[in-house]
């Protein structure tokens, strides 16, 4: 047994309903995020994870349900809440008209870090963004990356216990994605918790220890993400080509052999595929299942 | 494996103070919000020094030495002494309801600060605050600056004029407030428009401004006397020439300061609203 299980969650939703008009963005929602643990929020556009991250910051209000933040109720109790938490938020929104290290350092006044520990925070942010060099540089001159790294850096200025960090590495080339993960890593292995949002199965897989596939606003599978992909498509993947007729043909026949399929571009991906044994329609490119293929099976959606 | 009370370890406890529990509405917060537009300001001081000169320049010439030549005096005084304080009060109305206004639209749609801001523990009341504060001390060096172009256009105003600054805080503080009520509802920058031309227009000319109220039709005289706008003038004349007895000014600062209580209770209302859905 993990020692999380003990503590109590850093997030609680029970039954959290949120409408927009006649959108309901967040639908009947449950889960808990342990102390501690880095969790993934998987779903498409519109799917409602970044309500859920509203919800958590006090700036969006549920219309029913419960909803906890580090043991605080919400919406009652979110400055505390929110004392404790990071905030990195999908919509970039530093502010251009102060320079890296005022963006910083705004950040630690209005996070209440003490007057003598506040520099010392404002270095290390710095550091973190790796933008030490950039730092009377205003923000409106930084390139895309470094914005999202002095994003990033400005919700942990406070070194905070809970990091909600939605799609954090969107739009960035691969080597700087790369860059972030191991920033993420690290903030996960300080002890925080972390609760990430986003749409690249890789970042979900390496990083979250648990992920839950959000679709509609509602959870629609959680658990670890080997124990997701192994539940519920196997361990193998076989993709097979052909022209329209072919394909039709192929996921015919993988019915009658009681194995799944997903369409993926030009290719059916044959789901168990470990479980086949030489039928001679199934030939083509054997792959491991991935996070991608539960959560196609599950939301009938590619991911963005 | 099992250590049922684990802490976090000390690097992600956060730090000690930060957690502390927090009253209703925190000074130190205001405090961050003045503190991000010092540093702005710092940058970008000289513009606003320089809009201040130049803007009330343009009043006395056109106003003073145009109208003023037809015009010799205006309820007891000089017509330009008359329109130099109405000038200095036209730059403490729109260098207050301005950047409410403007900044108050930009920064909650198209620069999503509030957004972030509200993300860490602020209130929207402190930040209203706060941001209202700001244009209000921002508005004394422009009241400031107006005054030094008035002596400097021979405008004998007494030692009284000092107080142009607390009048200026006083009345700033309420029409930046405005100025963010309404940026909360406006839908597009279109909107501005009816705001500009349909409350801020009349409001700077219907105050006995450049010209004294009692001339006008009784209803036009009523709508000046609610004007907070007339109260700031009426303000600036007795500290400029002199006031007449208490009671009036009295009467002036009670004004301004229900508009302020009113001007704030509405933009810390319309502004949650906007931001907190
Ligand atoms: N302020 C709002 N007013 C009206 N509708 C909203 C508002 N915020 C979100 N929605 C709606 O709620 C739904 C969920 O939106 P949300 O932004 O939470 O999705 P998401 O999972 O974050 O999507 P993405 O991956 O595109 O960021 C969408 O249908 C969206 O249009
Ligand atoms: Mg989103």
């Amino acid at each position: 047994m993990s020692s999380s299980h003990l503590s109590p969650p850093a997030i609680l939703l029970r039954d959290v309903v949120k409408r927009f008009g006649p959108i309901t963005a967040v639908d009947h929602l449950d889960f808990e995020v342990p102390t501690g643990s880095c969790f993934g929020l998987l779903g498409p556009n519109g799917a409602g994870k970044s309500t859920m991250m509203r919800l958590l910051t006090g700036q969006g209000v549920a219309d029913s349900g419960r909803v906890e933040v580090l043991g605080h109720p919400l919406p009652a109790a979110s400055r505390a809440a929110r004392a404790a938490c990071g905030v990195v938020p999908q919509v970039d929104n530093l502010d251009d008209e102060l320079t890296v290290a005022e963006n910083l350092e705004v950040y630690a006044r209005l996070q209440r870090v003490p007057r003598t520990e506040r520099l010392a925070a404002v270095e290390h942010g710095l550091a973190l963004a790796r933008l030490t060099d950039r730092r009377d540089a205003t923000a409106a001159a930084l390139s895309g990356g470094m914005r999202r790294r002095l994003l990033i850096a400005r919700g942990l200025v406070h070194r905070p216990r809970l990091v909600l960090l939605d799609e954090p590495t969107v739009g960035l080339d691969p080597q700087i994605r790369a860059q972030l993960w191991s920033q993420i890593a690290e903030i996960r292995d300080e002890g925080a918790t972390v609760l990430m949002s986003t749409h690249y199965i890789e970042e979900a897989e390496r990083l979250c220890d648990e992920v839950a596939v959000v679709h509609a606003g509602r959870v629609v599978a959680q658990g670890g993400p080997r124990e997701l992909v192994a539940a519920l498509v196997g361990t193998e993947v076989m993709e097979i080509g052909g022209d329209a007729d072919d394909l039709r043909r192929v996921e015919r026949q993988a019915r009658e052999a009681g194995l799944g399929t997903r369409r993926s571009g030009t290719t059916v991906a044959v789901l168990g595929a470990e479980h086949l044994d030489g039928q001679a329609w199934a030939t083509g490119f054997r792959r491991p299942a991935n996070l991608e293929d539960v959560f196609v099976v599950l939301t009938g959606e590619e991911l963005g | 494996m099992t250590t049922p009370t684990r802490q976090a370890p000390a690097s992600a406890a956060g730090h000690p103070s930060a957690e502390r529990p927090a009253r209703r509405f925190e000074p130190a917060v205001v405090g961050a919000i003045l503190y991000r537009e010092w540093r702005v300001f710092r940058r970008v001081w000289f513009s606003t020094a320089f809009g201040s000169i130049v803007e009330p320049i343009v009043y006395f010439v056109a106003f003073g030495f145009g109208f003023g030549a037809l015009v010799a005096e205006v309820a007891g005084m000089s017509y330009f002494d008359f329109m130099a304080t109405g000038t200095i009060a036209i730059g403490i109305l729109f260098s207050s309801v301005f950047p409410g206004l403007i900044n108050g639209y930009a920064r909650r749609t198209e620069k999503h600060l509030y957004d972030g801001q509200l993300a860490a523990p602020v209130t929207v009341a402190e930040l209203v605050t706060g941001e209202a504060l700001w244009h209000a001390l921002r508005v004394t060096v422009v009241a400031g600056v107006t005054v030094l172009v008035a002596l400097a256009f021979g405008v004998r105003m007494g030692p009284g004029i000092v107080l142009v600054a607390p009048i200026a805080v006083v009345t700033g503080f309420g029409f930046a407030a405005t100025g963010a009520a309404f940026a909360a509802k406006l839908r597009s920058w279109h909107g501005i428009d009816i705001v500009i031309s349909g409350i801020i227009a009349p409001m700077f000319v219907v105050a006995g401004t450049f010209f004294p109220l009692d001339g006008l039709p009784g209803w036009a005289q009523a709508v000046g006397y609610a004007n907070p706008l007339y109260h700031c003038v009426e303000l600036l004349r007795g500290a400029a020439f002199g006031f007449e007895g208490l009671l009036a000014p009295l009467g002036n600062l009670a004004a301004l300061a229900a508009f302020n209580l009113l001007a704030w209770l509405a933009a810390v209302r319309l502004v949650r609203r906007a931001l907190i859905d």
